[in-house]
C-alpha cells in the first residue's frame, strides 16, 4: 500500500513538473515578445522596457523558469535594485502588474467562490445523478425508468450557457422568486451565501445529474447480471442487501472515479457558469486575463487548474484501492 | 470488455473468425426469430449488415438522422436561403430597431420577414445568422472529430503493436495531455499563438481562428481514441490471424492497417461519432468567453455570448441560437447512441 501511494504521489509530482514547463513555455516563449503582449496593442517602447524590467523578461527563459519555481517554494523580489522593486512572497505564483498585487492575492480572492460553487453543485449531481440512475436501473422499463431516461438525455445535451440563461431569466427576470446570484462568504451569512448560489448550483448540478444518472444506470444494469449477484440471490440473500452490498459497491467504483475528475476539472474553472451569473471566480479571472493577455495570472491559473486535475486523479487512485480490494493486490 | 472481433463492418476483412458469433447472434435475436422460423435457413450476415439492420430497425436513430440531415442541409445551402430570402447573415436592419436598439414589434421582432427576429443591438437577422452559425459550427466539430480520430488511431495502433519504449512514452504523452486543464488552456492559447504569428498589429483571418480551434481541439481529444485503439490492437495482436498474416510474410504495414485496422473500426466510429457533438458544445463555450470564431463570421455561442445583456428584455435573442445548439447536439448524441448499440456485437436489439 505504501509503494503504491509513493509511486502515485511521485508520477503526479513529475506530471505537475512537466506541465509547469510546458505552460511557462508556451506562455513566454512562443509570443514574439511577451511585454509587447501584455502591455496591449497603442504602447509606446517605454512601457514595454518597463513591463520587461519588471518581469524580468530580458533573462533567458530556462533562468525565467527557475525564477518562477523558485518564487513558489521561497518568495522572490522582482526587478531587483530598480526603481520598480517588487516584493512577492512564498508561494509566489507571479506578480501581476497591471492589478499591481501578487497573483496569489488574486486567487485567494476568487478561488472561495469557485470552491463555493463546485461543492454545491457536487453535492447536488452526486445524490440526484447516482440516486436516479441506481433506481431507474432496479425499476428497469417502468414508468420511473422512461421518464429518468428521457430526463437525463435531454440534461446530458443540455449546455451550460443555454440552461443557465433560462433559469436566470425565468426565476429572477420574469419572476423575481431569486436575487440576481451573488457570492458572500460562508463565514459572513451562512445564509445569504446559500441563497446566492441557488441559481449556479442548480444549473451545474441539474446539467451532471443527468450524465451521473445514464452513467449510474447503465453501471448498475451491468453488474446486476453478474454472475456474483445472481449467487447471491440464489443463496437467499434479501433482495436489499444483495443490491447495497454486492451490487452498489461494485457499480459505484467507476462513478468515484469519474465524479473525483470531474470535480478536479471544475474546480480549475467553472467559467461559463461565472460569466452567465457574473460571479467573480477563477474562470471568470481568466477568461479576462485571457482577454487583456495578463501572462501572470493566464500561468498560474492553468498551473492551479492541472494542480487540481493531478490532485484529484490522485485522490480517486487511492480511493479506489479503498473501494475496490482488487487494486490493493496488483 | 467489448469483444470487437465480430463487429467489424467491411466484409472484406473476413479473416477473423467472427462468423460463429453471427450466426449465433442471429438466431437468438428476438425479432429475428419469427421469421427465421418462417424461412427455416440460415441467413448469413456479415456484422456490417447485421448493424445497419439494427440501426434501421431503430426508430431514434431515425429520427435524429433526418433531423440532422435537414440541419446538414440548411447548413450547406445557406448562401441560397440567403439568396431567396434576399438578405445577407450581417446585414444590418437598424431602421426596424427602436431608439433603445430594441426590435420593433413583439417577441424579438419576429414577423413574416423575419422569422426568428431580429438582433436588438446591431439588427441582424437572427434566423440568417442561425443558418450561418451552424456551418461555423460543423465545419469546426467535423474537421477537429475526422482530425483528432485520424491522429488517435494512427497513435494507438503504433503504441499497441511496437510494445517496449515506444508505447510508455506513447502512453506518458496521453497521461499528460488527459492532466491538461482542457478548456482553460484551450482559451488561454489561442490569443498566444495569434500574436505569434500576427502580432497586436496585423488584423487576424478568421480562418486562421477557425484553423486554430480545430487543431487545438484535434490536440487534445487524439488521447481518447489512441486509448482505445491501442487497448484493442494490444488484444488483436496475440490472435491467430495476425499470427497467419505474418507467417504468410505479410510486411508490418499490411498487419497494422489490413489486419487489425478492419476490426476496430467499430468502436472508433462510435468515438468520431460521439465527438462531433462534444465539440459542437466546446466550440460554443469557447466563443461563448469570446475566444471563438471572430466577427463578422455568425457563430452560435457568440450569439448567446451577446445575448447575456439582452436577457431580461428580450429573452428570444438567447433562445434561438440555445436551442439550435441544443437540437444539434441532442441528435448527435442520440444517433451516436444508436450507432453504439447497433455496433455491439452483444447487443440483441
Amino acid at each position: 500500500m505504501v509503494r503504491f501511494i509513493t509511486r502515485r504521489v511521485l508520477v503526479g509530482v513529475a506530471t505537475i513538473i512537466a506541465i509547469s514547463i510546458i505552460v511557462f513555455g508556451l506562455f513566454f516563449a512562443v509570443p514574439s515578445s511577451p511585454a509587447k503582449v501584455m502591455c496591449g496593442k497603442n504602447c509606446d517602447p517605454a512601457s514595454i522596457a518597463a513591463v520587461e524590467t519588471r518581469l524580468g523578461l530580458r533573462e533567458p527563459i530556462v533562468e525565467q523558469y527557475t525564477g518562477f519555481m523558485k518564487g513558489v517554494f521561497v518568495g522572490r523580489t522582482y526587478a531587483e535594485g530598480t526603481a520598480f522593486e517588487q516584493r512577492c512572497d512564498a508561494p509566489c505564483l507571479g506578480y501581476s502588474f497591471r492589478n499591481n498585487e501578487p497573483v496569489t492575492a488574486i486567487l485567494s480572492r476568487t478561488l472561495p467562490v469557485t470552491v463555493s460553487i463546485v461543492a454545491g453543485a457536487a453535492v447536488l449531481w452526486l445524490l440526484i445523478g447516482v440516486s436516479l440512475g441506481m433506481v431507474s436501473a432496479l425499476r428497469r422499463g417502468t414508468l420511473f425508468d422512461k421518464v429518468a431516461i428521457g430526463i437525463s438525455l435531454t440534461g446530458a445535451s443540455m449546455q451550460v450557457f443555454f440552461f443557465g440563461l433560462i433559469l436566470l431569466y425565468g426565476t429572477v427576470y420574469a419572476t423575481g422568486l431569486l436575487p440576481f446570484p451573488s457570492y458572500t462568504p460562508i463565514t459572513e451569512n451562512p445564509l445569504k451565501w446559500a441563497t446566492g448560489l441557488i441559481l449556479p448550483w442548480v444549473t451545474l448540478g441539474f446539467l451532471n445529474s443527468a450524465i451521473y444518472a445514464r452513467l449510474s444506470r447503465a453501471q448498475m444494469l451491468e453488474t446486476l447480471s453478474e454472475d456474483y449477484v445472481r449467487t447471491a440471490r440464489a443463496k437467499g440473500l434479501p433482495l436489499s442487501r444483495v443490491y447495497t452490498k454486492h451490487a452498489l459497491r461494485a457499480a459505484i467504483t467507476p462513478i468515484v472515479t469519474i465524479a473525483g475528475l470531474d470535480i478536479g476539472a471544475s474546480l480549475g474553472g467553472t467559467f461559463i457558469t461565472e460569466t452567465i451569473f457574473g460571479l467573480r471566480g477563477l474562470g471568470k479571472e481568466t477568461v479576462e486575463a485571457v482577454n487583456f493577455l495578463n501572462l501572470p495570472i493566464v500561468v498560474a491559473t492553468v498551473l492551479l487548474a492541472a494542480v487540481f486535475i493531478v490532485i484529484a486523479n490522485l485522490i480517486v487512485d487511492l480511493l479506489y484501492a479503498v473501494i475496490d480490494p482488487r487494486v490493493r493486490l496488483s | 470488455m467489448r469483444k470487437t472481433d465480430s463487429a467489424h463492418d467491411v466484409p472484406a476483412a473476413g479473416t477473423t473468425d467472427g462468423l460463429g458469433g453471427t450466426v449465433a447472434l442471429e438466431v437468438n435475436s428476438p425479432v429475428d426469430a419469427p421469421i427465421e422460423a418462417q424461412k427455416k435457413e440460415f441467413v448469413g450476415r456479415s456484422p456490417g449488415q447485421l448493424a445497419w439492420l439494427r440501426l434501421k430497425r431503430d426508430r431514434t436513430a431515425a429520427v435524429s438522422a433526418i433531423t440532422l440531415a435537414i440541419l446538414g442541409a440548411i447548413a450547406l445551402l445557406a448562401p441560397l436561403i440567403g439568396k431567396l430570402r434576399g438578405m445577407s447573415p450581417t446585414q444590418p436592419f437598424t431602421d426596424k430597431l427602436n431608439d433603445f436598439a430594441m426590435p420593433l414589434g413583439y417577441a424579438g421582432g419576429m414577423n413574416s420577414t423575419h422569422w426568428l427576429g431580429l438582433e436588438p443591438g446591431n439588427g441582424r437577422d437572427i434566423m440568417m445568422q442561425l443558418v450561418y452559425g451552424m456551418r461555423t459550427s460543423l465545419l469546426i466539430a467535423f474537421a477537429s472529430a475526422i482530425v483528432a480520430s485520424t491522429i488517435g488511431v494512427l497513435i494507438g495502433i503504433l503504441a499497441g503493436y511496437a510494445r517496449g519504449w515506444l508505447d510508455t512514452a506513447i502512453n506518458w504523452v496521453i497521461d499528460l495531455t488527459l492532466a491538461f486543464p482542457f478548456l482553460i488552456f484551450a482559451l488561454a492559447v489561442i490569443p498566444i499563438v495569434e500574436d505569434r504569428f500576427f502580432g497586436a498589429r496585423d488584423a487576424i483571418p478568421a480562418s486562421f481562428r477557425v484553423g486554430l480551434i480545430i487543431a487545438t481541439f484535434a490536440m487534445f481529444s487524439w488521447t481518447y481514441t489512441a486509448r482505445l485503439v491501442r487497448g484493442q490492437v494490444i488484444t488483436l495482436r496475440e490472435r491467430e490471424f495476425v499470427e497467419a498474416a505474418r507467417a504468410a510474410g505479410a510486411g508490418t504495414w499490411h498487419i497494422l492497417f489490413r489486419q487489425l485496422l478492419p476490426n476496430i473500426w467499430a468502436p472508433i466510429l462510435v468515438t468520431l461519432s460521439l465527438n462531433v457533438p462534444a465539440f459542437i458544445t466546446t466550440e460554443a463555450a469557447l466563443a461563448f468567453v469570446n475566444i471563438g470564431v471572430i466577427e463578422p463570421t455568425p457563430d452560435l455561442g457568440r450569439m448567446i455570448f451577446n445575448s447575456i445583456a439582452y436577457v431580461a428584455s428580450d429573452p428570444y435573442y438567447t433562445l434561438w441560437p440555445g436551442l439550435t445548439i441544443f437540437i444539434l447536439v441532442l441528435a448527435f448524441n442520440l444517433l451516436g447512441d444508436s450507432l453504439r448499440d447497433a455496433l455491439d456485437p452483444k447487443s440483441t436489439r
